[in-house]
């Protein structure tokens, strides 16, 4: 028997990490997505950070609703931004 | 004129005959078991004991040759179509069909079924082209006229075969072979190609069958499908109709569904989430009735083609063509059954009001699909003392109050379902949709401070209105009296469901109201 395939026929592209650097150092970026008690997380890894490392700086971001994906002007702006992102994704 | 395709067929001995070929052809497609084509054979026969060395005249036989053959003790050449890729090619669709080509190969005259002024009218042609005789013919044994019989390459079945093999078949789907041994519905499975119940196989037949409830082109791209955004063309709409066992004449409700699908506003995207959302799809207008869906008896249960299939296809196309499989990029916590497929239609003759397609900017006589984006169990709301239509009302904005959580109030659309019986109590004393929308808002209303969380319940889920309130408030905010619904207009009403049964129910929705917002597609007419 011959079928047609119902899918969309794409083969999984394979990404490779980005490099990974020898510390954290310059900016780290928090993704705050909107989701229920994702900031009550954020802000204690935020804390820890602070306490941790002093010399990096830590920036907070917000998604409108944890239903879409960002922005382009927010991810730009943190692409610009930030040298590190930490996102409190999901529940 | 048309210039005929070229064609190479074997005779009964194997002796290829390419046509054109510099000679004038009369060509007969016949097959064994017309009788009208056994009418024609002796004509056939004598027309090329005629006329044969002047011209190609081929038997084109579509089954059983050597039998009409031996039954005729014919001399023509009899070229063997079995195949019926010449048939189909030359979209003869009655037997016998007699086509007649200049040296060229540019059709000159065709007829279909037995014709004797055709047959003379010819005859006459190739004795002044030939300069030979007409052959003798005893006319006043042969009918005037006799219809054919359809010819093999239009039998179902076959023509959907013979359409997806064609050179020009409009199929561009990869083409995967299963093995002899293989069982087809197994292998679909381990694929995972299928939401957990068995699927129709999708054959390029089958597939091309699906095509006919369309004029669209099977290649046009509808849009792309989230979370994996991939274009979804009409012929991949239809294999996923195939699968879930949708009959053609549904194929321009799912399109329009997948359309609506894909629209931004929809926001596919948010179906990956752990609240477990389903697309809800209405439908509303004349296909209703004439693909036979069921408004009655049993409206958002099982029993129906229409209304299973079309919701299954669309949660196909979700998962084989946007990737929205659960346990990969699907998080339900819990999901639903409507996660298999859900598709209602208004019963809209037995409701007093305008239905949600005019409601919502359509003429009454379109058919439309509109989509939601809702848990996909409905809660039922019963009530079978109200006697008013406001005591009614307050009912269902009781009932209504739980969803998402009883103390989250401003959340988005909803989609409520009220029952015969029910719309019967409301149109009596005269409520328009508006006036229950606007009691359910009233009998839902809570001072702000009954809804924050206390020591013995929370709920206030991702409310930023509320959130934003339970940080720095006033005595008169939190006197604020705060609706269940951000707007009336979120609260979206249909009429279903059997005579009897003093029940209602609603599709409850995200609590944030900026998730997804409804929407409308026009259906395709294909009649």
């Amino acid at each position: 028997m011959r079928i047609l395939d119902p899918t969309d026929e794409r083969v999984p592209v394979r990404r490779s990490l980005a490099a990974r650097p020898e510390g954290v150092m310059g900016t780290v970026g928090l993704l705050d997505i909107n989701k229920a008690r994702g900031d009550v997380m954020l802000k204690h890894v935020q804390q820890r950070l602070n306490e941790l490392l002093p010399s990096v700086a830590v920036k907070y971001y917000r998604k409108l609703t944890p239903a879409r994906p960002a922005a382009d002007e927010l991810r730009q702006q943190m692409l610009g931004e930030c040298d590190f992102v930490i996102e409190g994704l999901a529940d | 004129m048309t210039s005929l395709p070229a064609f190479s067929l074997c005779d009964l001995e194997g002796h290829q005959c390419s046509f054109p070929n510099n000679k004038a052809s009369l060509l007969c497609f016949v097959r064994e078991e017309c009788e009208t084509c056994h009418l024609s054979m002796p004509v056939i026969e004598a027309v090329y004991r005629a006329y044969g060395d002047r011209i190609n005249l081929w038997v084109v036989g579509q089954e059983d040759n050597q039998k009409l053959r031996d039954r005729y003790q014919a001399t023509v050449p009899i070229l063997d179509d079995t195949t019926l890729k010449v048939s189909f090619t030359y979209q003869v669709e009655i037997v016998p069909t007699i086509i007649f080509a200049d040296v060229s190969g540019t059709e000159v005259t065709r007829w279909e079924a037995f014709h004797q002024g055709d047959w003379k009218d010819l005859i006459a042609r190739l004795s002044q082209l030939t300069g030979v005789p007409a052959p003798a013919i005893d006319w006043s044994q042969l009918p005037a006229l006799r219809p054919g019989c359809g010819s093999k390459s239009v039998e179902p079945g076959i023509l959907e075969r013979l359409t997806a093999e064609a050179e020009n078949s409009p199929l561009r789907a990869r083409r995967i072979e299963i093995g002899e041994r293989e069982d087809p519905f197994e292998f679909m499975f381990d694929q995972g190609m299928t939401d957990g119940l068995p699927v129709i196989p999708p054959t390029p037949e089958r597939v091309i069958r699906m095509l006919s409830g369309t004029r669209r082109d099977p290649q046009e791209v509808v849009g792309t499908c989230a979370p994996n955004y991939a274009p979804v063309t009409i012929e991949k709409i239809a294999v996923n109709a195939v699968m879930a066992g949708c009959k053609p004449e549904y194929l321009p409700v799912v399109t329009a569904a997948t359309e609506a699908l894909c629209s931004h506003e929809f926001n596919a995207h948010a179906l990956v989430s752990t609240y477990g959302p389903c697309p809800v799809i209405v439908v509303n207008g004349p296909i209703r009735k004439r693909i036979g869906m069921n408004m009655g008896i049993n409206v958002l249960g099982h029993g129906n083609r229409a209304n299973a299939t079309i919701g299954r296809a669309v949660k196909l196309i979700l998962r084989n063509l946007g990737g929205l499989r659960p346990g990969e990029i699907e998080r339900a916590a819990l999901g639903s059954p409507a996660k298999y497929g859900a598709c209602y239609p208004e019963f809209e003759e037995r409701s007093p009001w305008e239905p949600l397609h005019v409601e919502r900017g359509f003429d009454r006589n379109d058919s439309v699909v509109t989509l939601f984006q809702l848990e996909g169990s409905p809660h039922q709301i019963a009530d079978q003392t109200s006697r008013t239509a406001r005591a009614l009302a307050g009912s269902l904005g009781l009932g209504m109050e739980c969803g998402w959580h009883p103390k989250t109030h401003s959340v988005g659309d909803v989609l409520l379902v009220i029952s015969p019986e029910h719309v019967d109590t409301l149109w009596r004393d005269h409520w328009s949709k508006d006036d229950l929308r606007g009691r359910i808002q009233e009998i839902t209303s809570r001072p702000v401070r009954e809804l924050l969380p206390t020591e013995d319940y929370g709920g206030l889920g991702a409310m930023p209105e509320q959130v934003a309130l339970a940080h720095g408030r006033t005595q008169e905010q939190l006197n604020r009296l705060m609706p269940k619904f951000k707007s009336p207009k979120n609260i979206h009403i249909i009429v279903a469901g059997g005579p009897a049964g003093k029940w209602s129910a609603v599709f409850n929705g995200f609590g944030d109201a900026a998730v997804s917002v409804p929407v409308s597609h026009k259906i395709e007419e294909v009649v």
